[in-house]
């Protein structure tokens, strides 16, 4: 039985048309709202419902190759061939799904958050307009197709993180995600042409059946090739360098940040690592890089996340953190268990945002009831909201509970599933380098578990720190809000049991599975082809951790860990006393170096930016006002105008002169010329 | 003979050529000009005694040509003469920067 892909294209143009109708909404009648609140969250309904039957179809059929629905020639030049068609493999399905699903969600959820807000319109527009090229970078089927995808999305993160534009901090947010996000783009172009000068075509399919025999194993093309595309990564999915946009980029609307921030976009450079699998098998060096950057990043972030006071930064700099995660495992080769924590990521992560979006809507309300100026996002003016957002609280527990890698909560099971795989492919060439990274990656778990619960604890328990004004305007969000929460939470839950690990499904309680590594076999399609070059060239998996001990024993121990870190920091952070932020000292020693996010920003300012405007200062007054302008355009007309000058005053009208001159030449030519002649 | 004929012809040239330069007259500048062409078919003419009869085939071209030149030259000072009265041409001088 062959797979029929139903309506593939509608799902990806049907944001498109969304985007259509609420920009003429925006643009003819801004304050309507009728519109865009049900074509908004319906267009993300009907594809994701598209998406199901083709999953399901998929499911019953299960092909063994990527389909391709043809579209049109897009770029038919000589040998370059660029069609714009659409390939529906495992992998492409699974983001789909992921994208209209939980978007979905975050659109309902949206037309509660956004109600009162004059652009209501437009931000229906832009974000329909997001889902639309997200799902055109996944389901494209070649390098460039995917790109304008990946510009399209850093083109509607920018528009969405500026989206209150009149803030001066909000457009420079924007102005910062977008130009960081070049440097990132820059690196995908290179990579693409490397490729298209090696391979002869960009189309996933032709170059991947290419490669193996084009690139040899290790070689210094295919590394470069690599890593230039890892680059692209770092800027898309905020991985050390490039990481400082996506704190900043909290500046948009909440629902932003948990679809395009936390759920979607940011994974976009994990989803291509992925897709380009196996160009990366081909390279181990660039395997241990990937993993090297995620392992740092995932450390580094969480570590910046424990002294942050905004609820959103604390979850900006999770998200960076978890990131990281995901590059450990598709960098180390295990491509499944990558996707695997995108998605149980999507789900948590998203919950965890729009349940900050629902804290900071109420607390919003409330000052905005009084007048008061109190940061609304701000945890020190928060504790005790349990009392007043109770659905809002559970739900956010279970979030933290699954982030931190609590059983039975999905984070459990993928990022357990990340982090041994680190251990088991720590053979080889890369024993040292992936032990390190194992270290790294159980550390951060244990900095994710503490700053989430710090975050629960400022937030939810302890006595409120609103004045008691304020107190009384405390209310829960309204239902269009808290339904995706309470359905987010549901996945968030039952999320990770698609992939309970073979070792982890053999144990009576834990693992109690109908069907163990389900996702693992879903994407063995599209994974086969990098995971037989790695195969050959590399030793067999280890069976133990480098330390000894199985993957059930570590996974009980990263089960202990994390339960451990959330009692002991929930004693102690419940023993500090907060004060509102307007009463709090500043912090100071270490603590303070965390809280200024380790001065990157400054450093980055220091060693980039202001160089970089210096510099361009410097070639704007000397070689663009100066050489260009002064010397050559204006210079070019000054001499011009001096020559001219000059024969003009041998023009004197006197006709003496010039039979003059006609005398000289004949001289002139009796002399010089003639005798040469004859 | 024939160098005496050629020195004088070069000697007449010159002549009208420094009248050219510097005298300011147009008719004076007119008959330098004469004296130039007269210097010219003198040479000729020496010439045609020693090369051969085309010499005084060329002069009779020359004078045509002088008559021609005399008559539309002078039809042009005259129209001059009648817009600014004076035949100087130091006033002639519209043709410059």
């Amino acid at each position: 039985m062959t797979f029929e892909p139903t309506l593939v294209w509608a799902i990806v143009l049907l944001p498109l048309l969304g985007f259509v109708v609420n920009g003429v909404v925006a643009l003819a009648a801004p304050e309507r709202k009728i519109v865009p609140t049900i074509v908004g969250p319906a267009v993300i309904a009907i594809s994701f419902a598209i998406a199901l039957v083709n999953f399901f179809g998929m499911l019953r059929t299960g092909p063994e190759t990527a389909v391709i629905v043809p579209g049109y020639t897009w770029i038919p030049s000589g040998s370059l061939q660029v069609e714009a068609s659409l390939q529906l493999d495992q992998l492409s399905m699974l983001m789909t799904l992921i994208i209209t699903g939980v978007g979905f969600l975050i659109h309902l959820y949206s037309v509660g958050y956004m109600h009162a807000d004059k652009g209501y319109a437009r931000y229906f527009a832009y974000i329909n307009l997001f889902v639309f090229f997200m799902l055109l970078l996944v389901l494209g089927s070649s390098f460039p197709l995917m790109f304008v995808g990946w510009e399209g999305v850093g083109l509607c993160s920018y528009l969405l993180i500026g989206f209150w534009y009149t803030g001066k901090v909000n457009a420079d947010a924007g102005k910062k995600a977008f130009i960081v996000n070049r440097i990132g783009d820059f690196g995908f172009i290179v990579a693409m042409l490397m490729i298209f000068a090696n391979t002869g075509s960009l189309s996933f399919q032709s170059v991947f059946a290419a490669a193996p025999s084009a690139f040899t194993y290790g070689g210094a093309v295919v590394t470069a090739i690599t890593l230039f595309l890892f680059l692209g990564a770092t800027g898309k999915s905020a991985q050390i360098p490039l990481y400082v946009w996506l704190p900043d980029a909290m500046a948009g609307p909440t629902p932003v940040s948990a679809l395009i921030h936390a759920a979607t976009m940011v994974t976009a450079g994990v989803y291509m690592v992925a897709r380009t699998g196996v160009l990366f098998a081909l390279a181990p060096v660039s395997m241990i890089v990937v993993a090297g950057i995620g392992a740092l990043t995932a450390l580094f972030a969480a570590t910046i996340g424990l002294a942050q006071y905004d609820i959103k930064k604390v979850l900006a700099y999770s998200t960076v953190s978890q990131l990281g995660y995901m590059f450990v495992g598709v960098g180390v080769g295990a491509y499944s268990a990558g996707i695997f924590h995108l998605m149980t990521h999507a789900f948590f992560k998203a919950l965890l945002f729009l349940g900050s979006g629902a804290v900071i809507h109420a607390m919003h309300e409330a000052l905005h009831h009084t007048h008061r100026d109190w940061d609304a996002q701000d945890m020190r003016n928060m504790g005790g909201l349990r009392r007043y957002l109770p659905i809002t609280f559970v739900t956010m527990w279970v979030g933290t509970l699954a982030i931190a890698g609590v059983w039975p909560f999905a984070g459990f099971f993928s990022k357990d599933e990340i982090i041994w795989q680190v251990a088991a492919r720590a053979v080889g060439p890369f024993r040292g380098w992936f032990t390190l990274y194992w270290v790294m990656a159980l550390v951060a778990a244990l900095l994710t578990a503490f700053y989430m619960t710090r975050l629960m604890i400022m937030t939810f328990h302890g006595k409120s720190r609103l004045p008691d004004e304020e107190r009384h305007h405390l209310h829960e969000v309204p239902w269009v809000m808290y339904v995706p929460l309470v359905l987010l939470a549901v996945l968030s839950v039952l999320g990770g049991w698609i992939n309970v690990p073979a070792a982890i499904g053999r144990m009576p309680v834990l693992g109690w599975v109908p069907h163990a590594e389900w996702l693992h076999h879903w994407l063995e399609p599209v994974t086969a082809a990098a995971e037989r070059i790695q195969a050959a060239n590399l030793p067999a998996l280890s069976e133990t951790a480098p330390f000894g001990g199985g993957e059930a024993l570590w996974a009980l121990v990263s089960f202990a860990i994390a339960v451990a870190t959330i009692v002991i920091a929930s004693a102690v952070i419940s023993r500090v006393e907060y004060r509102p932020a307007l009463e709090s000292a500043a912090p100071a020693g270490f603590r303070r170096v965390l809280f200024r996010k380790w001065y990157v920003d400054e450093i980055y300012d220091a060693l980039v930016v202001r160089p970089v405007i210096r510099a361009s200062r410097w070639l704007w007054r000397w070689i663009d006002q100066g050489l260009i302008d002064g010397v050559l355009v204006n210079g070019a007309a000054r001499l011009s105008r001096m020559v001219g000058w000059f024969g003009s005053r041998l023009q004197t009208g006197q006709i003496n002169t010039y039979a003059f001159a006609v005398v000289l030449g004949v001289i002139f030519l009796f002399l010089f010329v003639f005798p040469r002649l004859f | 003979m024939l160098t005496l004929s050629l020195v004088l012809a070069a000697i007449l040239f010159a002549i009208g050529v420094l009248g050219v330069v510097i005298r300011r007259n147009a008719i004076i500048l007119f008959m330098c000009v004469e004296l130039m062409l007269n210097a010219a078919n003198l040479a000729f003419i020496a010439l045609s005694r020693a090369v051969g009869i085309e010499g005084q085939v060329f002069v009779f071209f020359v004078i045509s040509v002088a008559a021609a030149e005399a008559a539309v030259g002078l039809a042009i000072i005259i129209s001059i003469f009648r817009h600014i009265e004076t035949v100087d041409i130091k006033n002639f001088n519209l043709l410059r920067w």
